[in-house]
């Protein structure tokens, strides 16, 4: 009896190892739409944009079976943690806040932030006290978020919304005096109106985007690193690349 | 807030000093928000109760359609309809109207006051409707005319019947205020998402900020059991 216990635990621990020392061969990856064109649903509903085929030809390349998983920004952090998913290839930006929850990848593009403003507005954003009372609005949690609240805290008033469509919306209701969002989302829903305008120079933010994963899943990350590093060499990043943007974003 | 609490706060990861003087200002929010919605609420249902009761249609039809409107959507549904209607109306920015309704504030707090008005004239007209008969028979042979009726008898015995389920309405308000934080006031649920972003603790930013949710609600239920025992001391037995 004693005997049949103790190779039913080795039998069982077996199975456990078995499970733990996962091969990568299916992987979960989140992406909150819609971020054009970074990812986003096409008029047929299908998942696309450039960290999507990015993300299609990291799995090609790996030989792995990809999951796609919607899941809305606030709760992409927690639902990694949760294993909800096994990687965020959401244009989520390198903080060292972030590491300390996330191992981030090497970083796969860098985009800068933006300032947007209707066409009557003519005040130097660098310019502190021009700056001063201006109401200004901002992604919840992202690092144009954190650059405007050290920045100019105390100077310019500061909006946070979820979805970048309500702070559009405040803006052309002339709630806000300029917003600073990441560029190419200002130049998809703020420069494609009448009347608006990119206003003084793009802002170099934190150290680019990276895929992020769970800190326990170093050998994932080492996969993850090796194929992007390979995509980036052979080309091609540099096809899916020029399918959405006219300016390098490459890192 | 004094330095020494400053210092000892600031050794905390997450509730640092800053973090809770934003927790206040959230309070503050809240708790302005939530009692200026219930006051001016109130004051408008008193009167809508008396006319939704009336016999003539012309009067109290106008009363029940609001009161349908307003308890048949969503409060959410309001106050985005306020909040981003209002500024899409063209030339509004122009108006002296623009100056209250720019500030998330004000569009918030006439949503929360239509809201809640709706739902106490109903709670109010519930209770005059019970009234019993007999006490108003025995008003008007003593020649009361129908104000005085109204003052003296009908509201006061209402308000007495009225009060238990208008606690809960007061309590569902408190929470409800949570929606003010999706157009960009910083109420105390606002603060917990902010702080929740920036430090990615969900569990931390949100528990803390339910905990003060029951602080409120337990002080909210306090206060409405003294007004109950104030108002219903005469159901009390005699012999103690």
């Amino acid at each position: 009896m004693k005997k049949l216990i103790v190779a039913a635990s080795c039998a069982l621990a077996m199975a456990a190892g078995t499970v733990q020392a996962k091969d990568w061969k299916e992987i979960r990856i989140a992406f909150d739409v819609p971020y054009e064109p970074f990812e986003y649903k096409d008029e047929n509903g299908e998942l696309t944009g450039f960290e999507v085929e990015l993300a299609e030809a990291m799995c090609a390349e790996m030989k792995a079976d990809c999951e796609f998983v919607i899941q809305a920004w606030d709760g992409m952090i927690p639902g990694l943690l949760a294993r909800k998913f096994d990687a965020i290839m959401s244009s989520m930006s390198i903080t060292p806040e972030r590491a300390e929850r996330v191992l981030f990848s090497e970083p796969y593009y860098n985009t800068p932030g933006g300032w947007f403003a209707p066409e009557s507005f003519n005040t130097d954003v660098t310019d502190m006290d021009a700056m001063k009372g201006k109401v200004v609005g901002v992604q919840r949690g992202t690092t144009m978020d954190t650059f405007v609240t050290d920045k100019m805290g105390g100077i310019v008033t500061i909006k946070r919304y979820t979805t970048a469509d309500d702070m559009v919306l405040d803006l052309e209701g002339q709630r806000l005096d300029v917003v600073f969002v990441d560029y190419p989302v200002g130049e998809q829903t703020v420069l494609s109106k009448d009347g608006f305008k990119e206003v003084g120079e793009p802002v170099k933010l934190g150290e680019g985007v990276g895929v992020a994963m769970r800190q326990r899943d170093k050998d994932l990350a080492g996969k993850v690193n090796a194929t992007l590093k390979k995509l980036k060499n052979d080309g091609t990043y540099d096809t899916i690349m020029k399918k959405y943007f006219n300016y390098d974003i490459k890192m | 807030m004094p330095d020494f609490i400053a210092q000892w706060l600031n050794q905390n990861e997450i509730f640092t000093a800053m973090t809770m003087v934003e927790y206040w200002n959230g309070l503050v929010s809240t708790v302005q928000l939530v009692f200026l919605s219930l006051v001016i609420g109130l004051v408008c249902a008193v009167p809508l109760a008396i006319l939704r009761t009336s016999r003539n249609p012309l009067v109290s039809t106008p009363v029940w359609l609001y009161t349908y409107l307003f308890r048949g959507t969503p409060l959410l549904i309001q106050l985005y309809i306020i909040y981003y209607g209002i500024a899409q109306i063209p030339g509004i920015q122009e108006t002296f109207w623009w100056e209250i309704f720019r500030e998330p504030f004000y569009p918030a707090l006439l949503a929360f006051t239509l809201n809640t008005a709706a739902y106490t004239t109903e709670i109010i007209r519930g209770a005059i409707m019970s009234t019993p008969h007999g006490e108003i028979e025995a008003a008007k042979a003593y020649g009361m005319n129908w104000f005085m009726r109204m003052r003296r008898i009908i509201l006061p015995s209402a308000a007495r019947r009225a009060v238990q389920a208008y606690s809960n309405e007061v309590i569902f308000m408190l929470h409800s205020s949570a929606i003010a934080s999706v157009v960009t006031i910083v109420d105390l649920t606002g603060a917990a998402r902010n702080i929740y972003s920036r430090f990615y603790a969900p569990f931390d930013a949100f528990i803390f900020v339910a905990l003060i949710y029951m602080v409120l609600t337990f002080i909210l239920v306090f206060a409405f059991r003294k007004l109950e025992n104030h108002l219903l001391r005469h159901q009390r037995p005699v012999s103690n």
